[in-house]
C-alpha cells in the first residue's frame, strides 16, 4: 500500500462566524488511484470537506483546525492555496460559473498562464489535456456555445493541464441532465485509470455515481463521517435510508419484494448484483400481487396550444407545431434537453415572449389578449434560483408583493399572506428575515409569493434542483398536498426521480417539438424517447428483465404505484 | 436583446492588430484629438477615424445603443457651450463676425460656429476609434494588452472579466424583470417616478444578490487555479507584434506628434482662420 496523499486526523474544523464547528473528529485516508464517494445531506460537511482538501479552508475561508490534516504529507495550513492546488484539482458544481476563459483554449490554459509557462509548450499542453477529455475540436469556441457536459470536461481539462495527484469533483452531477451525467461519470472512470490519480466526488446522487465502479463511500451527517466502507457494505445495510440519502431504486424495489440485501451479492450495480432463483421469485410475486392504481377520472382541459411557433429575433426557431393540452388537477413533467424549448414554452405561456403562430388557451380562452399581470394571476411562475425572484428584506412582505402591486386592501393581504404561510409551512418564520432562511425555505417562499395570487396553474423550474432527498420529498410533498387542492402543477425538470415518484405523465420536447406525452413508466422505458431527451433508462427496468419480468414499463408502473399508496400514505 | 457592446467576430484587417498594439495606438490617438484643437488636424482623425471604423467592417447598427448614447450627449455638449458662453469663440479667435441675433445675448458668431465644428470634430476624431478598439479586441486580449503596458494582471484580468459578465447580467436583469413584471411590478411609464424607483429596487436587489453568488464562485474557481500566484503571467493569446502592429504604432505616434507640433506652430491649442 502507498502513503496517503491526503490524511485527516482528527480533525475538526470551525468557521468564524459559527458557533458550531461543522467538522468533528473527522479521521479519513486517500491513497494515491483510489476512487472515494462522498455523500450526505445538505449541511451534513461534505462542501465543507471539499474545502479543507483543496484549500479554501483555511485560505478563503476563515475558521479555527483542529487536529492534522496533510496533503502529500505535509500539514495543509502550512502550504498555500497555491501549492495545495497543486496537488489537487478541483472541478466545481456550477458548470457556467468556474468557467473563466473566454474561450474553451483559454480556460483549460488558465492554470498555466498563472504558472508563466510559454510558447509553444503552453498550446502543446492545452492540446493535450483537451483531446484527454474530448473537446480537442472546440477550442476556440465560447462557453455560450458549449452544452453543460461540454463546459464540464473542459473544466476538467483546466485542471488536467497540471499533473495533479487527486481530483476533486463538487457534485458534479448537479447540472447535468441524466444521460450527460451517465458520460460525465464514464469520463471519472476513464481519466482515473490514464492518470492514476486519486478521485474524490462529493455527491448525494448515490445511484449515478454507482454507475461506475468507486472503491469506498464515505457517509457524512451532522459534521461527522458515520460511514466509510465498500458501497457493498453500506447498501446493504439501513444507514444511508436513515441519513437521508437515496438507495439506488432497485434496492428500494428489492426490499419492497422482501428480498434481503446483503453485502456479499454485491449490490453496487444492478447488472451484477447476484440475484438467486428465489430472490427473483420473490420480486416476480411482489409484481403480481401490487394492484394497479385505479385511473383517475378525466378532467377538462385547462390549457391547450395548438400549433404554435416562435422564433427568436436571431432567427433561431424553439418552437414549431406545437400542440398539448394540460388538463385541470394534473401533475405533471415537462422535460428535454436545454434548448429543446421548455423554457421558450414557459416564457409563452406566461406572456414574456408572443408566439408568431398558433394559439395559447386557458380554460378555453385565447390568451392573446391578456397582459403579464393578467395571466399571473392564472398562470404562476417559479423560477429556478430563488435569489432571483426574492427582493423584499421580510418574508410577510416579499409574499405580500404580488397583492400590494395589485391594489388589494391591506387587510385582506394579510389574511391571505397569513394563510398562504401556513400551508407552506412558513408561519413559524413569519417575522423572519428572508436571509436567515436555508435555500430549500427561500424556495418555499418564491413558491408562498406566486400561490398567494391564487392561481390556478403554477409552473416551476426545476423545483429540486440542488436539494439533498429529504428537502427534495419536503418540496415534493408539499407541492403534492397543493396537487390535492386543486392546484394544476407543471414542473420543468431534469430529475427522473421526480418524474417518477411524482409526476402523473411527462410531457417531453426535443428541438423545439413535442415527441412524448405519456404517463412516466412509459417514458422512462421508451428507448427512442429517452435517447432523444437525453433521459437515462431507469434501473428498474433492468431489475424487471433480470428478473424475468416482460412487461418492464408495467413494473416500473407497479413500483410507483406502490410508492403513492403503499410507502407515502 | 442586444449586448451593450462587445467583440464582433468579423475578420478584417484591424482585427487582425494585436491587442496591445491596438491599445497603443487606440490612446496616442486619442491624445493627439484631446490635445489639439487644430482643424485641420481634427479633420484628419475625424476622417481618418471614420475610415478605420469602416475597414474594421463595423456598422452602426452594431453600436447603435452607445452611439445613440453619445449623439444625445454630443447634442447637448454644443447646446450648454453655445447657451451658456455664447461669446467663447469670440474670446479664443479674438475677432468678432456678426452673422444674426436669436435675441438677448445670445448672438451667432462666425466664431463661435467655428468652435462648434471644432467641438464636432473632436468626437468625431475620437469615438469610431474608441468603438473600433473596443469592438474588434476579445476582452482576453484586452486584458493581456493592458498587462503589457504595464497594468498589473490581476487588474487586467478583472476588467476584461467585468466586460465579459455584462451580457451575462444583461440576461439576468432580463429574465428578473419579466418574473417581477408577472407580479405586478410595472416598470412603464404609465407609473410615477417614485414608484418606477421602488419598482426598480425589486428587480436590483435579485440582481445584485445572483451576481454576489456568481463572483464567488468565479473568484474560487481562479484561485484555486493560481490566479495571483506569481508577480507575473503568460497570456494563450498573447502574440507577438507584426510589421503592421509596429506600422499602426509609429502612424499614431506620429499624429500625436503633429498635435504637439502644431500646438507650438499655432502659438496655443486653437488654430485661427480668422487673422
Amino acid at each position: 500500500m502507498n502513503d496517503p496523499i491526503i490524511r485527516f486526523e482528527h480533525f475538526s474544523f470551525q468557521y468564524h462566524a459559527q458557533a458550531e464547528p461543522t467538522l468533528h473528529d473527522v479521521c479519513l485516508s486517500v491513497r494515491k488511484g483510489e476512487k472515494l464517494l462522498i455523500c450526505g445531506p445538505s449541511g451534513c460537511g461534505k462542501s465543507t470537506l471539499a474545502h479543507c482538501i483543496n484549500g479554501l479552508i483555511p485560505f478563503s475561508y476563515k475558521g479555527e483546525i483542529g487536529g492534522s490534516l496533510t496533503i502529500a504529507g505535509r500539514e495543509s495550513r502550512e502550504l498555500g492555496i497555491f501549492e495545495i492546488s497543486r496537488t489537487v484539482g478541483t472541478v466545481l458544481q456550477d458548470t457556467d460559473g468556474q468557467f473563466v476563459g473566454l474561450t474553451v483554449a483559454e480556460d483549460i490554459a488558465f492554470a498555466l498562464e498563472n504558472d508563466c509557462v510559454g510558447e509553444p509548450e503552453l498550446h502543446e499542453r492545452v492540446r493535450t489535456a483537451a483531446a484527454l477529455v474530448g473537446v480537442e475540436d472546440h477550442l476556440s469556441h465560447a462557453p455560450g456555445e458549449l452544452s453543460g457536459g461540454q463546459k464540464q470536461r473542459v473544466s476538467l481539462a483546466g485542471i488536467l493541464v497540471d499533473d495533479v495527484e487527486v481530483l476533486l469533483f463538487d457534485e458534479p452531477l448537479a447540472n447535468l441532465d441524466p444521460a450527460t451525467g451517465k458520460q460525465a461519470i464514464e469520463l471519472i472512470d476513464e481519466i482515473q485509470k490514464e492518470t492514476g490519480a486519486a478521485v474524490i466526488i462529493i455527491e448525494h446522487r448515490l445511484e449515478d455515481v454507482l454507475h461506475r465502479h468507486v472503491d469506498r463511500v464515505v457517509l457524512m451527517n451532522g459534521g461527522r463521517i458515520l460511514a466509510d466502507t465498500t458501497p457493498d457494505e453500506l447498501l446493504a445495510g439501513e444507514l444511508l435510508r436513515e441519513n437521508g440519502i437515496r438507495e439506488p431504486l432497485y434496492i428500494t424495489a428489492l426490499k419492497y419484494a422482501g428480498v434481503s440485501v446483503t453485502a456479499d451479492k454485491r449490490p453496487d450495480h444492478i447488472e451484477t448484483i447476484e440475484l438467486s432463483e428465489e430472490d427473483q421469485a420473490r420480486v416476480r410475486a411482489w409484481f403480481q400481487s401490487v394492484p394497479p392504481a385505479p385511473e383517475k377520472p378525466e378532467t377538462p382541459v385547462l390549457l391547450a396550444a395548438e400549433g404554435v411557433r416562435f422564433a427568436y429575433p436571431n432567427g433561431r426557431e424553439a418552437l414549431a407545431g406545437l400542440s398539448l393540452a394540460v388538463r385541470e388537477g394534473e401533475l405533471s413533467a415537462v422535460v428535454g434537453t436545454n434548448g429543446a424549448g421548455k423554457s421558450t414554452f414557459c416564457k409563452l405561456l406566461c406572456g414574456f415572449e408572443t408566439q408568431q403562430e398558433g394559439t395559447l388557451r386557458f380554460a378555453g380562452q385565447d390568451m392573446a389578449e391578456l397582459s403579464i399581470k393578467e395571466r399571473a394571476d392564472r398562470i404562476g411562475y417559479v423560477m429556478q434560483n430563488p435569489n432571483q425572484m426574492i427582493s423584499q428584506t421580510m418574508i410577510f412582505d416579499e409574499v405580500a408583493l404580488g397583492l400590494r402591486t395589485r391594489g388589494v386592501p391591506e387587510e385582506e393581504i394579510r389574511r391571505r399572506v397569513e394563510e398562504t404561510l401556513k400551508v407552506c409551512g412558513l408561519w413559524p418564520f413569519r417575522s423572519w428575515p428572508v436571509s436567515a432562511l436555508s435555500f430549500g425555505q427561500k424556495k418555499r417562499v418564491t413558491i408562498a409569493a406566486i400561490l398567494v395570487l391564487e392561481p390556478q396553474i403554477i409552473i416551476l423550474d426545476e423545483p429540486t434542483a440542488g436539494q439533498d432527498y429529504r428537502h427534495y420529498t419536503e418540496i415534493m410533498e408539499f407541492l403534492l398536498a397543493l396537487n390535492r387542492r386543486g392546484v394544476t402543477v407543471l414542473m420543468v425538470t431534469h430529475d427522473m426521480h421526480l418524474m417518477l415518484e411524482y409526476a402523473g405523465r411527462a410531457i417531453v420536447f426535443s428541438g423545439g417539438r413535442l415527441i412524448a406525452d405519456a404517463p412516466c413508466a412509459e417514458i422512462l422505458t421508451d428507448e427512442t424517447v429517452i435517447r432523444r431527451a437525453s433521459l437515462k433508462e431507469t434501473s428498474l427496468y433492468t431489475l424487471a428483465q433480470r428478473c424475468g419480468i416482460d412487461d418492464g414499463q408495467a413494473f416500473v408502473q407497479r413500483f410507483i404505484d406502490y410508492e403513492r399508496e403503499a410507502v407515502r400514505t | 436583446m442586444r449586448p451593450l457592446f462587445n467583440y464582433i467576430d468579423r475578420p478584417s484587417p484591424v482585427h487582425r492588430l494585436t491587442g496591445a498594439a491596438k491599445l497603443v495606438s487606440m490612446l496616442l490617438w486619442t491624445l493627439a484629438a484631446m490635445t489639439t484643437y487644430d482643424t485641420r488636424l481634427l479633420a484628419l482623425l475625424a476622417v481618418g477615424g471614420v475610415a478605420l471604423f469602416a475597414a474594421a467592417r463595423l456598422r452602426i447598427a452594431d453600436v447603435s445603443f452607445l452611439f445613440g448614447f453619445i449623439l444625445v450627449f454630443m447634442v447637448l455638449n454644443n447646446l450648454l457651450v453655445f447657451l451658456f458662453a455664447p461669446e467663447h469663440g469670440v474670446s479664443i479667435y479674438g475677432t468678432r463676425h456678426v452673422l444674426f441675433s436669436l435675441g438677448g445675448r445670445w448672438v451667432v458668431t462666425k466664431e463661435q460656429l467655428f468652435y462648434h465644428l471644432n467641438l464636432l470634430l473632436k468626437y468625431c476624431a475620437m469615438i469610431p476609434v474608441v468603438m473600433a478598439f473596443i469592438c474588434t479586441t476579445q476582452p482576453s486580449e484586452f486584458a493581456a494588452s493592458l498587462n503589457r503596458i504595464g497594468v498589473k494582471y490581476t487588474v487586467a484580468y478583472s476588467v476584461a472579466l467585468a466586460l465579459r459578465y455584462i451580457p451575462d447580467v444583461q440576461r439576468d436583469y432580463h429574465e428578473i424583470s419579466q418574473a417581477q413584471q408577472a407580479r405586478g411590478i410595472e416598470m412603464s411609464r404609465k407609473e410615477s417616478l417614485i414608484k418606477r424607483l421602488k419598482s426598480a429596487s425589486a428587480i436590483l436587489i435579485p440582481l445584485i444578490l445572483s451576481s454576489m453568488d456568481r463572483i464567488e464562485v468565479i473568484s474560487n474557481a481562479m484561485e484555486l487555479r493560481g490566479f495571483g500566484k506569481n508577480k507575473k503571467r503568460s497570456w494563450y493569446m498573447a502574440r507577438p507584434f507584426t510589421a503592421g502592429d509596429v506600422l499602426a504604432m509609429i502612424l499614431c505616434a506620429l499624429l500625436f506628434a503633429a498635435a504637439l507640433i502644431l500646438n507650438r506652430l499655432n502659438g496655443g491649442r486653437f488654430y485661427n482662420p480668422f487673422v
